[in-house]
This record gives structure tokens, sequence and C-alpha cells, in this order.
């Protein structure tokens, strides 16, 4: 099944930092101000390795997710797009 | 992803790798002398840190990745080098908000303000109309505010916050605060009124009726997220539904204040030597304080409900502000004095023949006692 989400290639939205916490990560926009929790490592290691991966599916499946979890992380990436901590890759990348 | 998570609240009760939400306040000095100031604020301390240290301060926030601070006073912007501390930090990925009461905002000023992405500011009126404001803030105070605002609106300064302690004298104001706030395109925060500094001079009468908490309660959540309380009203969430936000004390744990001498605190809220973690002159600096400090390591235990324990709405509220029930005397392990269920009240009640602690250091030029209130001199000498 193809998925905007899983399917797109993302990076880090501009002005977007990150800081790793025993639960996961605290994301902190400076353009929008808002503060978001990433709240599993593996979610956080998911964003931190979007760029490196042609697509979304593909930076899930190099942190381990299963299959049957892709649902969960695309819901949880999914918050992240329309909150603008990830945004879709640049062309020229 | 939203903070509304019990797991969350209970991971950020054991502490973080640093604050989210770090309160400096930059000097003690101000031009006013506002009734209900957390800080005592006045007088400039002497031993203030410099300039060099406060940059190293920002240093050390870039390495621990705080994302911003809270910046405020006294009147930050009195700070001769103030400008340059802010540049500093914002060129150091270090994010500013800070809080002003208008005096020092030119046209120059909100012109380079405007531009930055890193910087935010929040102008302080604590009533929608001159009379009510400057009762608190002092005769002027609500011309200088609002001047303060129409220069940040022209320069055209994105979302800047005006910033309300909501009081008996202005929680009827709310929607007039809200409507000034739209008229300037800005954001309205609304705050809660601590007994701490020399705010414990005035709480009891300037303190919401139980009334008007609920009030505010139903007021904040009909407005959601379009509010900022600094998740200040988090005790109000014994109401029924949780306001948005962290609901809990974040003392120590997720917050904490340094003082313009580098005094470290647990939180704003909490300007006394009981809840003094450490000073950032000392070895290892701030992190050291954040990460090591006894105080803070108490805090970040499991913390006993005392007597709320039998209470079903504990989990809503958790017990409630720290720094209200110290300053009034309240044990820390039962109820805010401003429970919605009353509870403080009886507490205040069972106890009213003890002194409360008394905040401390005062930095008021002039503090007026309860003693000879028909004096305004008293307590000079």
């Amino acid at each position: 099944m193809t998925s905007l989400i899983l399917d797109g290639a993302w990076e880090l939205g501009p002005g977007v930092a990150i800081r790793p916490e025993r639960f996961g990560a605290l994301v902190y926009s400076f353009h929008t101000r808002r503060l978001t929790f990433l709240k599993s490592k593996r979610l956080l290691e998911i964003v931190q390795t979007l760029a490196d991966h042609p697509s979304g599916r593909a930076a899930c499946a190099a942190a381990g997710v299963a299959e049957s979890e892709f649902g969960t992380y695309e819901r949880a990436l999914g918050t992240l797009v329309d909150s603008d901590v990830i945004v879709p890759r640049s062309a020229e990348r | 992803m939203t903070a509304a998570v019990p797991r969350l609240v209970d991971e950020f009760e054991q502490g973080l790798v640093a604050p989210i939400c770090l309160t400096w306040e930059l000097t003690y000095a101000c031009n006013l002398a506002c009734v209900h100031c957390l800080s005592s604020s006045g007088r400039r301390d002497p031993r203030e840190l410099s300039t060099d240290e406060c940059k190293a301060v920002i240093d050390e926030l870039r390495r621990m990745r705080v994302f911003y601070v809270n910046v405020g006073g006294g009147e930050p912007t009195v700070r001769a080098d103030f400008w340059e501390l802010l540049e500093y930090a914002t060129g150091h990925d270090v994010g500013v908000k800070f809080s002003t009461n208008g005096h020092r905002i030119t046209d120059a000023v909100a012109a380079r303000l405007a531009v930055s992405d890193y910087v935010d500011v929040q102008v302080s009126l604590d009533g929608a109309t001159a009379p009510v404001n400057d009762a608190v803030r002092g005769v002027g105070s609500y011309a200088t505010a609002i001047r303060a605002v129409e220069r940040l609106a022209a320069a055209g300064m994105p979302s800047f916050k005006i910033s309300v302690v909501v009081t008996r004298e202005n929680a009827g104001q709310l929607e007039a605060f809200k409507a000034l706030a739209d008229r300037y395109g800005a954001q309205l925060r609304i705050t809660r009124l601590r007994p701490a500094g020399r705010g414990a001079d005035v709480w009891h009468r300037l303190r919401p009726t139980a009334g008007q908490q609920r009030t505010v309660y139903d007021w904040l959540l009909a407005h959601g997220e379009d509010v900022l309380t600094g998740d200040s009203f988090f005790h109000l969430s014994a109401f029924g539904e949780p306001l948005p936000g962290l609901n809990l004390c974040g003392a120590g744990r997720v917050v904490c204040l340094i003082d313009p001498v580098g005094d470290v605190y647990a939180c704003p809220f909490a300007i006394h030597e009981s809840f003094r973690a450490g000073n950032v002159r000392d070895d290892g600096g701030f992190e050291r304080v954040w990460t090591d400090s006894s105080l803070f390591a108490r805090l970040r235990e499991p913390q006993s409900a005392g007597a709320c324990s039998s209470c079903g709405l504990y989990d809503a509220c958790r017990g409630g502000c720290m720094a209200a029930k110290f300053f009034t005397g309240l044990p820390l392990n039962g109820p805010d004095p401003e429970c919605v269920l009353g509870h403080g009240e009886a507490a205040l009640a069972a106890r009213e023949d003890i002194a409360p602690p008394r905040p401390a250091p005062d930095h008021s030029i002039l503090r007026v006692s309860h003693a000879c209130d028909e004096s305004p001199a008293a307590g000079l000498h």
C-alpha cells in the first residue's frame, strides 16, 4: 500500500533542534516556537536518519521497525509533518 | 506527540537532561515596583553576574541544548549589556523569550526584535484598563506597556505576548485582555498569582476568589491552546478535563531559575534558601547544579501525596504548586492553598496563627509592611 508519509523523502525542518532524553527526545522548532516530544528512542533514531534514506519507509526499516508496526510510525511521522518538525526533502539534495 | 500522556508526566517528574523551561532573572534592578513582584525587585544587586559570566552561562546552555531561556528580572532591559547578551544568546542557538514592562521598547528596538526567529517578547500588563493595571504595577505603567505593544505591532513583530497575572481585580477582564491582544496581533498569556516575593504581601487580597478560579478554568478550556498559561494553572485541572500543557509541578525537574547573582532555585516562584540548589559560579557551573544538586535529586524522587493521597483528584492536580504551599506555610505534601475542593482553605485556617516563611532575599526599594499600612515609609530604617 502506498503512503504519502512512508513513501515520501523527508528531512528536519528549518530551525528544528533535538535533545535526546531518557524517554526519547525533546524537539523544538525555533520557527514555530513549539515543543514536541518524541516518545521513543526508535522514533528519535528514525527522525535523525530520515535525511539519509530515500523514504520514510526505508528509515523505519533501517531502525528495525517491523512491517506490522509501520502504521504506528506512519501516524507519528504524520504528526511531525503537521507541526513542521519534518518537511519534504528539497529536490537538489 | 503532545504532552498530555501520563507516562510522559512520570518521565518528567524524574527530571530531564536539561531544563525545558529555564527562567533567568538578569537583574534585580527595576524602574517599577509592582506590588506582586515574584523576585522582590527594585535595587540592582552589586554581586550581579558580569557580562562575561552571563556569556559563560549561555555557552553552557548551548552545550546542554537548552533551546530557549525565559529572561526576566527586575526589568532585564535596564542592564546596559542586555542587547549584547541577547545577540550573544541568539547567535549561539539559545532562543530568548524576555519579559518587559515596555519601558525601553523604542521604535528602533521593536524593529530589531521583529526580524529574529530566536527572540520572543512578553509585555507585562495586569489590567485591561489603566486603573486596574496601575494599582498593581504603578502609575503610568499601563500607558508604557500599551505604547510598547503598539511599537511591536507596528514593527511587524510576529506573535509577541501580552502577559497577565490573574488577580481578583482583573479576573473579570479576560475577554477584554483577549480583545486587546487580538487588536495588536499579539498572543495572550495569563499566569497564576503566586505568594512569592512581594506577592506574599498581597496574595490574600489579590488572589482570585473560588468563583473566579472556576471562571478562569472554563475560559481557558474554551480557548484551548489559543491562550498561553506557562502551564501555571494546573491546580485547576481538578475541576475536570485537564488544561492543555504539562499538568505537573516542574520545579527542579523540568524547570528552574537562575537569579541575577547566579543562584539556582528550583523554580521562579521559589526564591528562598530552602529551594536554592547552588550557584552557577560554583565548580562545574550550571550543569553541575542541574545534574548533581541534592535538592534537585530529592525533587526528582517519587513524592508523597500526603494529606492528598485519599483524594480521587490527586492525579489531576498533583498537589498543585510547591511554592504556593511553602509561602503560605502549608506542608509541601498536602493541598495547594487554592485547591479547588477547598482543602487548602481549611489547611490555611488550621495554621493561621503560625507565620509562614518570608520570601528572601528582598531587593525592594520600598516595602510596605502590614503592620503600618497607613505609613508607606515604615520599614525604611
